[in-house]
């Protein structure tokens, strides 16, 4: 009594089998469950290791210590010395470098509005930071930097 | 009519078949303590009362990241809330303050601006946001390929090769902190500067925050600074009812904040 | 532009990545899996319970159902920023998420249906390859055609007594089971929608059996307009015949009232089962009024007004339920009711889907999402109209071709 009905279910179980064969070939060795657990880590291993080496841009403030001592000394005696100097001067990557011999700087007005714009906050340390109301109204198209020294921004010595 | 032995049948094959896949979903997968015998889980902690809106934060990350810096997404953000005597409460974050809020007016969406008085102010501050890495991550529940993962130490990440584009993820994070790389189209968030932090550095917002807003430390070394903070200060967390257990801490968090 | 961002108008407070990431596309699909859905079980309706009246619609509901198939995972390659690791799916799923029960679901619905259309059609597939057998001299489309008959029987050639009576017992047993995955394949569609806490409209346990009563009502609605459509082209074209056809105009007599009347039976009771789950839900949500009522409400009430109780609510339920009970019952108001009810049913899909990605996460703020119309980039077109109208017109392209190698009408007389 051959019954010939089973026969669409050995061609679905023929597919099947070819799926996991492709899968085989397909999923990544390191593809699993980890130690978060299936719900929370289900995944590549290896990607971990991709966001470790992720190239870093940011050197920060010390880094930036030992060349350039009489700049980093003289903010460090200023208000300003909460600035992280790659803030204005952009990340310091590789530099001192062959493609990174010098960094540019962001001498632009609104580099400096982002916290001497007056915004009068009462519950926030905003309004303890001095600034203008209305800034296009002192020295308009004119870069602060002009006349305040970042470094030393109070007018009239440091 | 099909006979109520076959349907008996073939009702039990199938629920079995259905056994397999069902009882994946209950398995939750490891304790946090089993997880954590590295001692390493990582924290963060914001202080809403020394924010100032400068942006640089945001500035930084899109530099650290490799976010474009005019595509209008960001891994992290600022936001504005200012709130009148007459109870209203008025909230922006423009280009996510990567220029800072420069303007006391509010931006409502296409060029509308809302103008408030220096007088009519009751209170106002501001709110840095970011992933806030949660201990239950609904975003990591709902990929369907197992692109984005937590990893041993709290962190969630996206794996970019594996990332098929759906955008679930993105639907399921309740605090809006993931989108779409305008270069990768894989999807996108903060991850704590994963590579800074795994080399001893801070995250790029954290460094370049000048008015030290911006925290991170390790919850399970009780001599962290910031672990001391969370647990003998007054701190809250955002959106507690949704059962995430985000491990962004707040200090200075008010009602207002949505 | 980020992804998103052009087809969205944000309002007031949002989130800064917020944007409207699930567009034309997502509203497409659980469309186009109800109507997958509900054209088996509609064809399950005469093969599980007998019901008669429905045999001539039956296996033209099946046929439909498996080229809708094909159609229906379009909208998601269509949506996927990496299209081609769509496959990852089937090769990593992770069964956490209601999306990775796609693969096996749709491979496990496409499985039954294939089958069973090859019970259904097998003794046809004999005849046909027996007589290409016979033919001497084949010409080289002729040889294919012999060579596909041939793998169609799947070297099963006895078309005895017994063995077309087994033939019959495996349909029943495949539409009997066929109707619970059917459910479940619209049913986990609903689910990734219900399931995600973190979208307030969306968020509710009614939704997978919403989605799945309104799948079966646009899936019956759909059957009966082609149906309707086709018997009354094929009258026509007798009509206009010259040489003489292998049926007389008395036996070929158009749609058929009775048919109709009988399936429009079941559309009603499933629309009105749609309806009222609907109505609980938002009727629920007014009665609780939890956080996110206020911004739910302006969106529901104010904003969306249109799109909810005007299109979807009175032009898409109310106006059809009307045509269906009134006395009387022509083709003419048939046709109309259905094609109201397919608008009703994806109005719903539009208005959850992007009803849900109308308001912020914040509470405060809107999305306002505009069709792109015009498409000036892949992106437009792709997640546009002119994407929606290709996966709306496909499945139709689809049944045009499945239908010369499984024949709907005249020759191909199955007995059962």
């Amino acid at each position: 009594m051959s019954n010939h009905v089973f026969r669409p279910l050995i061609v679905v179980i023929g597919i099947v089998a070819l799926i996991l064969v492709a899968r085989y070939f397909y999923v990544p060795k390191d593809f699993g469950t980890y130690e978060r657990g299936y719900m929370y880590s289900w995944h590549r291993k290896g990607d971990e290791e991709f966001w470790r080496n992720f190239k870093i841009k940011y050197q920060g403030k010390e880094y930036c210590k030992d060349c350039h001592a009489d700049k980093y000394a003289s903010i460090n005696k200023s208000p300003h010395r909460i600035i992280n100097c790659e803030n204005c001067h952009g990340p310091a990557i590789d530099h001192p470098s062959d493609t990174r011999p010098k960094l540019a700087i962001d001498k632009s007005r609104e580099q400096c509005y982002r916290c001497h714009v007056k915004l009068a906050y009462p519950t926030s340390d905003r309004v303890k930071i001095k600034g203008f109301t209305d800034p296009e109204k002192h020295n308009p198209k004119m870069e602060c930097v002009v006349c305040h020294n970042p470094h030393s921004p109070k007018l009239g010595g440091a | 009519m099909i006979s109520r032995r076959k349907f008996l049948k073939y009702s039990l094959i199938g629920a079995a078949g259905m056994a397999v896949p069902a009882g994946m979903t209950i398995v939750q997968g490891g304790t946090p303590e089993e997880a954590r015998n590295k001692g390493l889980r990582w924290v963060f902690l914001v202080d809403t009362h020394k924010c100032v809106g400068c942006g640089l934060c945001v500035k930084a990350c899109k530099q650290e990241n490799e976010i474009p810096y005019d595509a209008n997404v960001s891994r992290t953000w600022v936001e504005r809330y200012v709130l009148t005597k007459d109870g209203e409460i008025h909230a922006d974050s423009p280009k996510a303050a990567r220029d800072g809020f420069i303007s006391p007016d509010i931006d409502e969406g296409h060029g509308h601006k809302k103008v408030i008085k220096p007088e009519d102010i009751s209170k106002a501050f501001f709110v840095p946001k970011l992933c806030n890495q949660c201990e239950n991550p609904p975003c990591v529940q709902v990929c369907p390929v197992g692109a984005t993962y937590q990893a041993k130490d709290g962190v969630v990440l996206v794996d970019r090769t594996w990332c098929i584009g759906c955008g679930y993820c993105i639907m399921a994070c309740p605090y809006g902190v993931r989108f779409f790389h305008p270069v990768y189209h894989t999807a996108e968030k903060c991850n704590f500067c994963y590579h800074r932090i795994s080399a001893g550095m801070k995250p790029a917002c954290v460094e370049a925050c000048p008015f030290g807003a911006r925290r991170i430390g390790n919850i399970l070394d009780p001599n962290d600074p910031v672990t001391q903070v969370i647990e003998n200060d007054r701190v809250a967390v955002l959106k507690e009812e949704y059962g995430t257990k985000p491990q962004v801490y707040y200090i200075g968090l008010s009602k207002e904040v949505k | 532009m980020v992804h998103g961002e052009i087809w969205t108008i944000k309002e007031l407070f949002t989130y800064p990545n917020e944007y409207i990431y699930w567009s034309v596309q997502i509203v497409m699909y659980p469309f186009m899996t109800g109507l997958v859905a509900g054209a088996f079980v509609l064809s399950s309706l005469y093969h599980v319970f007998g019901i008669k009246e429905l045999k001539d619609i039956a296996r033209f509901a099946l046929v439909f159902s498996f080229a809708l198939l094909f159609a229906a995972p379009m909208p998601i390659v269509l949506h996927l920023q990496w299209p081609f690791r769509g496959i990852n799916v089937m090769m990593t799923p992770h069964f956490t998420s209601a999306i990775a029960a796609f693969g096996i679901v749709f491979f496990t619905y496409g499985a039954i249906v294939a089958s069973e259309l090859w019970f259904l059609y097998r003794k046809h597939f004999v005849v046909k390859a027996l007589a290409l057998r016979e033919m001497q001299d084949k010409t080289m489309p002729q040889w294919a055609e012999y060579l596909l008959y041939c793998t169609l029987t799947l070297g099963s050639y006895d078309v005895s007594e017994e063995s077309i009576h087994r033939d019959e017992k495996a349909i029943k047993v495949l539409a009997g089971v066929g109707i619970p995955v059917a459910c479940f394949l619209h049913g986990y569609a609903g689910f990734i929608f219900g399931s995600v806490k973190a979208n307030a409209l969306w968020m509710t346990p009614l939704m997978p059996v919403i989605f799945i009563m309104s799948a079966v009502v646009s899936g019956i609605a759909l059957c009966m307009l082609t149906y309707i459509l086709v018997m009354e082209y094929r009258k026509y074209m007798i009509k206009r015949a010259r040489k003489p056809w292998q049926m007389s105009l008395e036996e070929v007599k158009g749609a058929e009232l009775h048919v109709v009347k009988m399936t429009s039976k079941y559309l009603v009771l499933f629309l009105v089962l749609a309806i009222t789950l609907e109505l609980l839900d938002l009727i629920f949500r007014g009665y609780t009024a939890v956080k996110s009522w206020d911004v739910l409400r302006s969106v529901i009430y104010d904003r969306d007004f249109y799109d909810i109780f005007i299109m979807q609510y009175g032009i898409g339920n109310l106006i059809p339920l009307l045509l269906f009970l009134l006395p009387g019952l022509t083709i003419r108001r048939t046709v109309l009711g259905v094609l109201l009810v397919l608008f009703g049913v994806f109005m719903m899909r539009w208005n959850v889907v992007i009803g849900g990605q109308a308001f912020s996460l914040t509470f405060a703020g809107f999305m306002h999402y505009h069709l792109p119309i015009v498409p000036h980039d892949w992106e437009t077109f792709k997640e546009g109209l002119g994407g929606a109208l290709s996966i709306f017109v496909m499945p139709f392209v689809l049944f045009y071709f499945i239908s010369k190698v499984f024949p709907v009408f005249g020759e191909a007389k199955q007995g059962h």
